[in-house]
């Protein structure tokens, strides 16, 4: 299992995905450069959150146009597994790796806690595989333009063709006035899939739930299983 | 030459912004706006004065960066020249 991590000018949630990858495959991933034009083949590239280019003009806009994109974009023509969280999310987006847009929070509130995730019946995919339809995952998002936004045609189609990978949803024996779904994110989607299903975009934070000291270990279990069906 | 750029999201996009500043207006007693719709503008120089070059060219720069034409229109105006 080969990872690697591509990192911008302003990510800063590299380290700690790294940390996580190590903690799963027993292995220090590859760190990658935005300037980077060529690197080995991997099996999984993982694009962190941050804030890349200070968030300028649009979220994951300029590092859309880095040099190490098309780089990326080879690597998934070939098959390889490439997962984006929170900015990482909003870089595919722009890239045109996966579609739609993520624009600003409803409430206009940089909006960090935890969220409960329900997995969707999708498509074969590496990222949802390991888990069984409707499980829940509590991982938490930190972010101000998270809210998934998509023309209802779009939306149809990804649920179609079963490319949303997890919603946000409501604990039934919780009661609180905080809004299950923490940006206004259309049909409450907070992952979703390429056509081929080894692409996942999210806003969610696998890794900032690893240890039981960050409050939960979900991050850690969906990691795993990710990182066991990429190999397998 | 100036080329100025203005950036606006389509209709039907949700613009929270707009809404928090319509909130803003209608407390402060401007209440016969009803709806405010935010955007921005980019301001480009050129070394050239091809006109139709420099709208060729920023159209270019609109769809491959400037602009997410999922979410926003725009449109280009060249400034008269003084």
């Amino acid at each position: 299992m080969r990872s690697g991590v591509a990192i911008f000018p302003g990510s800063n949630c590299d380290r700690d995905i790294i940390v996580a990858l190590k903690k799963v495959t027993k292995k220090i991933p590859l760190k990658l450069w935005h300037k980077d034009k060529e690197f080995p083949n991997l099996d999984l590239i993982v694009i962190p959150g941050g804030f890349s280019f200070g968030d300028y003009l649009r979220c994951g806009a300029l590092a859309a146009r880095s040099p190490i994109i098309e780089n990326i974009k080879n690597h998934v023509s070939r098959g390889g597994a490439l997962l984006g969280i929170c900015n990482g999310f909003q870089i595919l987006i722009e890239a045109g790796i996966l579609p739609g847009s993520l624009i600003r929070n409803k409430n206009l509130l940089f909006t960090c806690r935890e969220t409960t995730l329900e997995i969707q019946k999708t498509i074969k995919s590496p990222f949802t595989e390991g888990f069984e339809l409707g499980c829940h995952l509590k991982i938490p998002v930190a972010h101000n333009e998270g809210n998934y936004f998509a023309p209802k045609s779009l939306l149809d189609q990804l649920s179609s063709e079963g490319r949303i990978a997890f919603k946000y949803i409501e604990e039934k024996d919780v009661n609180s006035d905080i809004d299950y779904n923490p940006n206004g994110s259309c049909d409450d989607i907070a992952g979703i899939l390429s056509k081929n299903g080894r692409v996942l975009g999210m806003m969610p934070h696998p890794e900032r739930a690893i240890n039981s000291l960050h409050g939960g270990t979900d991050g850690l279990k969906f990691l795993t299983k990710c990182i066991e069906n990429i190999v397998g | 030459m100036r080329v100025i750029v203005n950036i606006s999201l389509k209709e039907g996009v949700l613009d929270p912004q707009g809404q928090a500043i319509q909130n803003s207006l209608s407390n402060l007693g401007f209440n016969n706006c009803n709806n405010v719709r935010t955007g921005k503008q980019i301001i480009l120089d050129f070394q050239i004065d091809d006109k139709e070059q420099i709208i060729t060219e920023t159209k270019k720069m609109c769809e491959s960066l400037l602009v997410n034409t999922v979410i926003e229109n725009y449109d280009i105006q060249l400034e008269k020249e003084t």
